[in-house]
C-alpha cells in the first residue's frame, strides 16, 4: 500500500507542476496576475507531494519491504536501520528521486523567498523551473520507477553496496545535489531574464545569493566525496579523475566563474551575456554530469546498473533544455547593450581573465572525460584516459588563476595602474618566493614543482593580508576595530574563500611531494619504520559486525619510543552482499599536520598479513581548504546588504527570518556599490 | 555579437551528437580473451548430487552453452523466463555454473523456479568462475565441439539475444 501511495504521490507531483508551469506563463502573456500567482501555491504542491513519494520510499526501506524491487537490490535485514534509509540514495531509481525532492525544495525556497520580486518575473522563474521538474518526474514515472514491485516478493535483499556503507554516504549525495541541482535557480534567474528581456544589476544582484549557497553546497559535497575516497576506498588517494568526480567538478568550475562574473555584471553591468551563458552552462553541466553517470555511455566506480531507454530519455531532456536555452540565449544575445568600458588592466579584465581560465579548465575536464566516448565513436578503439593527462593539462590552467586572485581583488574596477599594483604586492611577492624557496628546504628536499605549489599558496595568503592592509594602513590604529567591523560580509568571504583555497593548495602540495608510502609483510608483534614513525601490529582477530565479518588488526604507533596512536585497520567480507570481495576499512589518525593511515591487505601463508602504510603531510589541508571555501561562500551569502529591506522596516515589524531574503528586484540602491568592494 | 551568439549552441549539438552515438556503444563490452580460445577445463560436483564430480572434459564433441548463475543475483531472476524458454527448444544442452552460492539456496532456486539446465556445476569459492574470467553474474559462454569458447554475454539474457544471435552462431556451428 504505501508504495502505491507513492507512486501516486508522484502523478500528483506531476499534475500540479504542469500547473505551475502552464497556467503562470499564460498569465503572463495575457496580463493576468491571477494565474501568475498560482505558480507558489503550485510550487508549494509539488514540494509537498514529492516529500511525500520519497517518506513513502523511506518507509518501505525502514520496513524491509521486499516485494519493492528497488529496495530487494539495496537492502537487506541485517542492515542496520541508519543504512537502510540512506540506501534510498544508494542505487539509481532513488538516486534521481533525490535529486527531485531537492529541486523542488529550491523551487519552494525561491517561491517562499521571493517577496520583493515582481510577479511576472517570479512566474517565469518558477515556471523554467517546473519544466525542469516536470523532465524529471516523467523520467521516473516511466523509466525509473522505485516502486516498481517484485512479484513474488523476495525473502531478504542483496543488501546496500558495502563501499556505501559509510556515514560519509548518508552526507555526500544529498551535499552534492543540493550544490548540482541549486545551479537550476540561477538558470531560472537568467531564463526568466532572458524572457522578459531585463538583463540588469538587480538581476544579478538577486541572482548572487542562490548560486553562491549553491556553489558552496557543491563545494562540501565534492570534499565530503573527496574525503570519503579517502578513508572508504583503502588507496589514500585523494581524488582520482573518475568521470563521476569529474561531473561534479566540472559545475563547480564554471559556478566559480559564475559567481565572479555575476559580481561584474551586478557592480559594473557589463559581462551580461557571459553571466548568462555561464548560468546556463552551470546548470547544463550539471544535467550533463546526471547524464554520464545515469546512462551508461562511460564506466566509472560510481555507475549504477544501466538501461539504454534511461539514456535516452536523459538524452533528448538534455538536448530539449540545454538547446533550447540556447537558442533563446543566442536569439536575445542582439539586444543587450555592451556595458561600460574598462582597461586592459583592470578589476574587470583580471576577473574576465579568471572566467576564461576556468571556463577551459571546466572544457579540459570534460574533453578527458569524454575523450574514450568520443574516440569510441569514432570507431578509432577504445581507451582510457587517465590522471596523467588530466594532471598535465588541469595544473597549468590553475596555477595563473591563482595567482590573478592575488591581484584581482587589489585592483581597481575600469583602469588600473600596473606599476601601482606592483608596489603594493612587492613585498607579497618577496615573501611567497622567499616561502617557495625555504619551506621545501625545511621539509627535506626541494624540487620546482613543489616551490611552485608553495609560491601559489603563500602569493595567496600574503596578497590577502596585503588587501586587508590596505584598508586600514592609512587610518589611525583606534579606527580599527571600526574599520574592521563595518567591512561587509562579502568582503570576509572572499578573504576566507580565497585563503581557503591557498590552504588547499598547500595540502596538495605537501601531500604529493611528500608523502611516505609503504606496504610490508608483517607478523604479530612485528614492527615497521616509516617517515620517522614505527608501527607495531600487535594483534590480528576475527570480530562479527552486524552485516558482515571483520579480520581486525591492532596496530601500536611509536615516534620516539612514545605510543602515539592504536589504530584498528579491517578487512570485511559482507555475507548479503553479491561479492564476496573484501571491503578494505583503513584506520587512520588524523592529526593537523599529518595523517596515519594504515590499510589492512590479504593474509599470507603462516599469520602473515600484507598491510599497507601511509604517512600523509597536510593531507587534511585539503579538506580544511574546501570548508574554508564554502564557509567564505556562507559569509557573503549573509551579506548584510541582502538584509536591507528587513532593516529599513520599522524596527517592530522586521520579520522573524531564517534565511537572508533576497534584495529586492526593482530599486536596487546604487549608493551601495561604492563602499562595497566583492 | 549576433553570430557569435549561436557558437554555444553549435558547440552543444556536436556533443549530443557525440553522446547520442556513445549511447548505443557499450563500454563494457570488452573482447574476452578467451574468445576463440580452449575453455577452461574444471572438474566439480552437481549441484543435483554434491558426491558426483563431473568433468568439463566429458562435453567435448558436442556444442553447449555455460551460464553462469546464483541464487542471490537479481538479474538472474530476470533472465530466468528466457532460459526456461530456451531450454524447452533443446537446441543445445545447456549447463549451469552456479557460482559463489550457498547450496542449499541454490536447491532451493532451481526447485521453487524449474531448473533449465541439464546439470549445474558447483562453484562454491568461485574459482572455477576466476577461470572464466566472470566478473558480474549473470555471464553466459557458447562452448564448440573442439572446447573452445566462441561468444560471450555479460549480463541478463533476453529471448531477443537468444533469438538473434546465439541461436544463429549455434547454426552455424552446426549442431
Amino acid at each position: 500500500m504505501i508504495p502505491e501511495i507513492g507512486h501516486f504521490a508522484l502523478s500528483l507531483a506531476l499534475l500540479l507542476t504542469v500547473v505551475q508551469v502552464v497556467l503562470p506563463l499564460w498569465g503572463v502573456a495575457r496580463g493576468n496576475a491571477a494565474w501568475m500567482a498560482l505558480s507558489r501555491p503550485a510550487a508549494l504542491g509539488q514540494a509537498l507531494f514529492v516529500l511525500v513519494a520519497f517518506a513513502c520510499l523511506m518507509w518501505s526501506f525502514y520496513a524491509n519491504d521486499f516485494s519493492v524491487r528497488y529496495v530487494v537490490q539495496h537492502s537487506n535485514t541485517a542492515l542496520p536501520w541508519a543504512y537502510r534509509l540512506a540506501a534510498v540514495w544508494g542505487g539509481h531509481e532513488g538516486s534521481i528521486l533525490l535529486w527531485l525532492l531537492i529541486l523542488s525544495g529550491w523551487t519552494l525556497a525561491v517561491a517562499l523567498y521571493s517577496r520583493h520580486l515582481e510577479l511576472s518575473m517570479l512566474a517565469r522563474i518558477l515556471a523554467i523551473m517546473g519544466l525542469v521538474s516536470i523532465g524529471f518526474l516523467l523520467f521516473i514515472l516511466f523509466t525509473s520507477n522505485p516502486f516498481d514491485r517484485l512479484f513474488p516478493a523476495a525473502l531478504n535483499g542483496d543488501d546496500l553496496n558495502p563501499q556505501l556503507q559509510d556515514p560519509g554516504l548518508i552526507l555526500h549525495p544529498p551535499l552534492l545535489y543540493m550544490g548540482y541541482v541549486g545551479m537550476a535557480v540561477p538558470f531560472g534567474f537568467a531564463m526568466a531574464a532572458l524572457l522578459a528581456g531585463k538583463l540588469d544589476a538587480a538581476w544579478a544582484r538577486w541572482t548572487r545569493p542562490w548560486a553562491t549557497t549553491s556553489w558552496c553546497f557543491l563545494t562540501l559535497g565534492i570534499a565530503l566525496g573527496s574525503a570519503w575516497a579517502y578513508y572508504e576506498l583503502g588507496w589514500g588517494g585523494w581524488w582520482f579523475w573518475d568521470p563521476v568526480e569529474n561531473a561534479s567538478l566540472m559545475p563547480w568550475l564554471v559556478g566559480a566563474a559564475l559567481l565572479h562574473s555575476l559580481a561584474v555584471t551586478e557592480k559594473r553591468g557589463t559581462f551580461k551575456m557571459w553571466t548568462v551563458l555561464l548560468a546556463i552552462v552551470a546548470f547544463s553541466l550539471s544535467l550533463l554530469g546526471t547524464f554520464l553517470v545515469r546512462s551508461g555511455v562511460l564506466t566509472s566506480v560510481h555507475a549504477f546498473a544501466t538501461d539504454p531507454k534511461r539514456g535516452i530519455f536523459i538524452l533528448l531532456f538534455l538536448g530539449i533544455v540545454v538547446g533550447g536555452s540556447l537558442v533563446l540565449f543566442a536569439l536575445k544575445a542582439s539586444q543587450v547593450g555592451i556595458g561600460s568600458r574598462f582597461a586592459a588592466v583592470s578589476r574587470e579584465s583580471m576577473l574576465l581573465g579568471n572566467n576564461v581560465l576556468l571556463m577551459v579548465a571546466a572544457g579540459s575536464v570534460m574533453l578527458g572525460t569524454l575523450y574514450p566516448l568520443l574516440i569510441d565513436a569514432l570507431g578509432m578503439g577504445k581507451l582510457s584516459v587517465g590522471p596523467p593527462y588530466f594532471n598535465a593539462v588541469f595544473v597549468p590552467l590553475m596555477a595563473p588563476a591563482l595567482f590573478l586572485m592575488g591581484v584581482g581583488p587589489i585592483a581597481r574596477w575600469q583602469r588600473a595602474d600596473a606599476g601601482d599594483l606592483a608596489r603594493r604586492l612587492r613585498w607579497a611577492l618577496v615573501v611567497s618566493l622567499a616561502a617557495a624557496l625555504v619551506t621545501p628546504w625545511i621539509a627535506g628536499r626541494w624540487s620546482a614543482l613543489t616551490g611552485f605549489g608553495y609560491f601559489l599558496a603563500f602569493w595567496i595568503f600574503t596578497s590577502a593580508a596585503v588587501n586587508l592592509w590596505g584598508r586600514l594602513a592609512k587610518r589611525p590604529r583606534r579606527e580599527w576595530w571600526r574599520i574592521l567591523r563595518v567591512q561587509p560580509g562579502s568582503y570576509y568571504g572572499m578573504l576566507v574563500a580565497h585563503v581557503g583555497m591557498g590552504v588547499l593548495v598547500v595540502g596538495v602540495t605537501t601531500v604529493s611531494s611528500y608523502e611516505v608510502e609503504r606496504d610490508v609483510v608483517m607478523r604479530p608483534s612485528e614492527t615497521a619504520a616509516a617517515a620517522g614513525y614505527a608501527f607495531r601490529l600487535d594483534s590480528i582477530s576475527q570480530r562479527p559486525g552486524p552485516n558482515y565479518i571483520a579480520d581486525r588488526a591492532v596496530i601500536s604507533v611509536f615516534r620516539n619510543d612514545r605510543r602515539i596512536a592504536i589504530l584498528t585497520p579491517e578487512r570485511r567480507i559482507y555475507t548479503a552482499a553479491r561479492s564476496a570481495n573484501p571491503m578494505t576499512e583503513a584506520s587512520i589518525d588524523t592529526g593537523v599536520t599529518r595523517d596515519l593511515y594504515v590499510a589492512l591487505g590479504d593474509a599470507l601463508d603462516g599469520g602473515a598479513w600484507i598491510v599497507r602504510i601511509y604517512v600523509k603531510p597536510f593531507v587534511s589541508w585539503i579538506w580544511g581548504g574546501g570548508i574554508l571555501m564554502a564557509l567564505g561562500g556562507g559569509l557573503a551569502v549573509l551579506d548584510r546588504r541582502y538584509r536591507r529591506r528587513v532593516k529599513q522596516a520599522p524596527a517592530h515589524e522586521a520579520p522573524p527570518m531564517a534565511a537572508p531574503p533576497p534584495p529586492a528586484y526593482q530599486g536596487a540602491r546604487s549608493g551601495v556599490s561604492h563602499r562595497v568592494e566583492t | 555579437m549576433k553570430k557569435q551568439a549561436w557558437l554555444p549552441l553549435l558547440a552543444f549539438l556536436v556533443l549530443i551528437a557525440f553522446l547520442g552515438v556513445g549511447l548505443r556503444l557499450d563500454p563494457r563490452e570488452l573482447p574476452s580473451p578467451l574468445i576463440d580460445r580452449p575453455a577452461p577445463s574444471f572438474a566439480l560436483p552437481s549441484v543435483e548430487a554434491m558426491d558426483r564430480v563431473r568433468n568439463s572434459g566429458d562435453l567435448r564433441g558436442q556444442v553447449w552453452i555455460l551460464n553462469v548463475w546464483a541464487s542471490w543475483c537479481v538479474a538472474c531472476r530476470q533472465e530466468h523466463g528466457a532460459l526456461m524458454a530456451f531450454a524447452a527448444q533443446q537446441a543445445v544442452p545447456l549447463y549451469g555454473l552456479n557460482y559463489k552460492d550457498r547450496h542449499g539456496d541454490a536447491v532451493r532456486w532451481l526447485r521453487e523456479r524449474g531448473d533449465p539446465y541439464v546439470d549445474s556445476f558447483f562453484d562454491g569459492d568461485g574459482r572455477v568462475g576466476i577461470d572464466f574470467g566472470v566478473y558480474g553474474v549473470p555471464e553466459t559462454f557458447l562452448i564448440d565441439r573442439e572446447g573452445r569458447i566462441r561468444y560471450k554475454h555479460a549480463g541478463p539474457l533476453t529471448p531477443e539475444l537468444l533469438r538473434d544471435t546465439i541461436l544463429p552462431l549455434i547454426g552455424a556451428l552446426g549442431a
